[in-house]
């Protein structure tokens, strides 16, 4: 299938936002202009502007002379870019590949994708219609080449849609300026009495390269299609995106549940055939008045059923803001994997954590509460109690070695070990009495000393010395004293757990 | 031969039982839990699975001995496969400590809600999913209402749900099959061995619907509960470690 690209222009990019955003500006002459080396330099202008005379580059100060009424508003660099990236965006509700062209235009790759509005030239009337209904003054063409869609774009007065193969035709009577040349070259051009690309196209390209650098050659090259050129969308096109036009603008629930339901469905199938499943997935509405929003979710595994996906986006839904009405819906897989087999499940009723039933309510708890606070703990090889167990959100991860069961440890473990008063008969034996929250416990029974040093290398402190005691009501503390005993450390106890 | 009346009433008794909802368990499942004579307090001396159990607790020594028997009952209820949830909104439990009683800490999901008006509605979310085989809750209140549908919830589902309820003030009624209440209770090792001995509580079955509430001391000993007939004779003081 040959390529066909579009290319659009928009002449007054700056200024026309301008005046969609200040309707009261229609009419007037005004331009945006920015410092440079002391003097303000005109860099936008609208029509009104330029019929006085003004054009870019102007100082401002020679503007007024000729214009003036002329309106002068601070320029912001880079402010074009921000404009044509939004613009693009907009652009990706009719094909999925689309690139910048600063400073002002835009290019699409329409390859396969005008038949969805009835042919090119319902395709280019549309956008073109909609792009002036919003307030831009656009120029729009279509041609086998990016390097002949541009130049039609800018310098062609009519036959906007080059049919496939004409393109040298077409190109034949447009100025050079129509071949994305350099400033220099093209005043090269013009004194050499060269006024149309007819004039040089039959010269020798060893001849054009000796005299104007090898850079005009290759741009010739590309309008002809002799040379390839590639087009460097803004959004990589994903191999698993789906995509639903609405007839109508889309505004109400029901119908943006619907669009999902089948959106879901045609994704569901297409990677249920390949025997993939989705880890994670994006919907993406276009609405009419140009804003675009997502919504994104995340599973625990990678699943392509309908019901659990919709689920999941159902959550979320009420995010969407439908504004004046919906026209496009993309849902993207962005990350899929190979899904587990589900025979080998069956024979087993009941699996373990990783279990797809539960795999299903994780990500719908997920949805809700979010993933960080769903985990599981593996053994951590930690002596330090509070990095014994190691937090893991990953359901299949095998632990790595067993759990210690050698020494007791308490069912109930406080954050941060809370200081009490504990009187010991000697030393290092374990205390006979102490007092937690102005509760004072006799200790009947007690075990320990356990000793567990600090781990150094990831943190200085003292040791702690744990001890199990009993008290008289049989509640069981874990208690520990930090660091040797000394008698000028008075404030050493501490309780850190209960035993169930 | 007409039946008796002994015969009657006993039929009656366990039609009674299913029309108010309790279904007999399945042959063949291990519904075991190894509670022994505990067992005999429940309706057809048979651990009620499939339904919402309530543990109340007012001191933090009592949630850690209430946990030390939930995740007792779990280890069983997890020899059949499925998962194993732990909902909670401020959750001090230490998982190594799960393996002394039997269960891999990391066969269990922790899910640590960090909103508790979240903490109801991940509950019954989870007590919907069948693939869930026991799920424990820990939550400071629950109203009648939260606890009949968490027990509708599980009525469909068949599975076993645990909620500990903290710092209990005043107890109210709940739809739950049962509610118990676990102390410590001073462990007890052979005359004149020092030291803490295996832990041991005093278990009560304070409500059980169609049962015989009742009281024992238990002591999770050898990876399974031995009920201990506490010899009524005054202990000679033991020596101090």
């Amino acid at each position: 299938m040959p390529k066909r690209f579009a290319s659009i222009w928009f002449r007054h990019l700056l200024t026309d936002q301008k005046a969609i955003r200040q309707p009261g500006l229609k009419g007037k002459a005004y331009v945006f202009a920015e410092p440079d080396h002391g003097r303000m330099l005109v860099t936008a202008l609208n029509e009104e502007a330029y019929q006085f005379g003004v054009t870019e580059g102007m100082t401002v100060a020679d503007a007024r002379v000729i214009a003036p009424d002329l309106l002068v508003f601070d320029g912001k660099p880079g402010r074009n870019l921000k404009l044509l990236t939004g613009l693009a965006e907009w652009c990706l509700r009719y094909t999925p590949l689309v690139q910048l062209d600063p400073p002002d235009g835009l290019l699409l790759d329409i390859t396969g994708c005008t038949h969805l509005k009835g042919g090119e030239p319902a395709y280019l009337r549309e956008i073109a219609s909609r792009l002036k209904t919003a307030g831009y003054d656009v120029r729009m063409a279509i041609a086998d080449t990016i390097g002949a869609a541009w130049g039609m774009a800018r310098c062609a007065s009519s036959g906007l849609i080059v049919p496939e193969g004409t393109h040298r035709n077409a190109l034949m009577p447009l100025p050079p300026s129509a071949l994305r040349l350099p400033i220099d070259i093209l005043l090269k051009l013009q004194n050499l009495g060269l006024h149309q690309i007819s004039s040089f196209i039959y010269m020798p390209n060893a001849v054009l390269r000796r005299r104007f650098g090898k850079n005009m050659v290759l741009r010739l090259q590309q309008a002809l299609g002799q040379e390839v050129e590639y087009l460097f969308p803004i959004k990589e096109p994903l191999p698993y995106s789906e995509r639903l036009e609405c007839l109508e603008p889309i505004s109400t629930r029901p119908v943006i549940e619907i669009a999902l339901h089948r959106l879901l469905e045609k994704l569901g199938k297409r990677l249920y055939g390949e025997g993939l499943g989705v880890r994670s997935a994006m919907l993406t509405w276009y609405r009419m008045d140009g804003k675009n929003g997502n919504i994104t979710i995340g599973t625990n595994h990678a699943s392509n059923r309908k019901e659990h996906l919709f689920k999941l986006f159902f959550s979320k839904l009420d995010t969407i803001a439908p504004g004046l009405g919906i026209e496009l819906f993309v849902l993207d897989a962005l990350k899929t994997e190979a899904t587990t087999d589900k025979q080998s499940e069956l024979w087993s009723a009941k699996g373990g954590t990783d279990n797809e039933e539960v795999a299903e309510l994780l990500d719908r708890l997920a949805g809700r509460i979010g993933a960080v606070h769903i985990h599981r703990y593996l053994p951590g090889e930690h002596y330090w109690p509070e990095r014994t167990p190691k937090r893991d959100t990953d359901l299949k991860k095998a632990p790595a070695s067993e759990w210690r069961t050698d020494k007791p440890r308490p069912m109930q473990l406080l954050d941060r070990p809370e200081p009490i008063e504990a009187m010991a008969l000697t030393p290092d034996y374990p205390p006979r009495m102490f007092i937690w929250r102005g509760e004072q416990h006799i200790v009947v029974a007690a075990d320990g000393p356990e000793r567990i040093e600090r781990e150094w290398w990831l943190e200085p402190g003292e040791h702690r010395d744990y001890y199990i005691a009993e008290d008289e009501a049989g509640r069981r503390y874990w208690l520990f004293r930090s660091g040797h005993y000394s008698a000028s450390n008075q404030q050493h106890w501490y309780l850190h757990g209960f035993f169930a | 031969m007409a039946p008796s009346k002994e015969q009657l009433i006993s039929k009656l008794r366990q039609d009674m039982l299913r029309w108010e909802g309790f279904r007999p368990p399945l042959p063949g499942a291990g519904h075991n839990l190894g509670l022994g004579p505990i067992a005999a307090a429940f309706p057809g001396s048979v651990f009620p699975t499939g339904a919402i159990h309530e543990f109340i607790s007012s001191s933090p020594e009592d949630t850690a001995a209430s946990g030390g028997f939930i995740v007792g009952l779990v280890q069983k209820l997890l020899n059949n496969g499925g998962a194993c949830l732990w909902v909670s909104y401020t959750r001090r439990i230490y998982p190594p400590a799960l393996k002394l009683f039997g269960v891999d800490p990391d066969r269990v999901i922790f899910v640590d809600v960090p909103l508790q008006k979240d903490l109801l509605w991940v509950t019954e979310e989870a007590l919907k999913c069948e693939g869930v085989a026991a799920l424990i809750c820990e939550t400071q209140s629950l109203n009648f209402t939260e606890s009949q549908r968490l027990q509708l919830a599980v009525e469909k589902s068949q599975v076993t749900g645990f909620i500990l309820r903290k710092d209990v003030k005043k107890a109210n009624t709940t739809a739950c099959m049962t509610r118990w209440q676990i102390r410590t209770v001073r462990s007890q090792l052979r005359t004149g061995m020092p030291g803490v001995g295996h832990p041991r509580w005093q278990v009560e079955l304070l409500k059980v619907r169609n049962g015989k509430p009742g009281s024992w001391t238990v002591e999770w000993k050898k990876q399974s509960f031995q009920t201990v007939i506490i010899p009524q004779t005054i202990q000679p003081s033991r020596r101090y470690a």
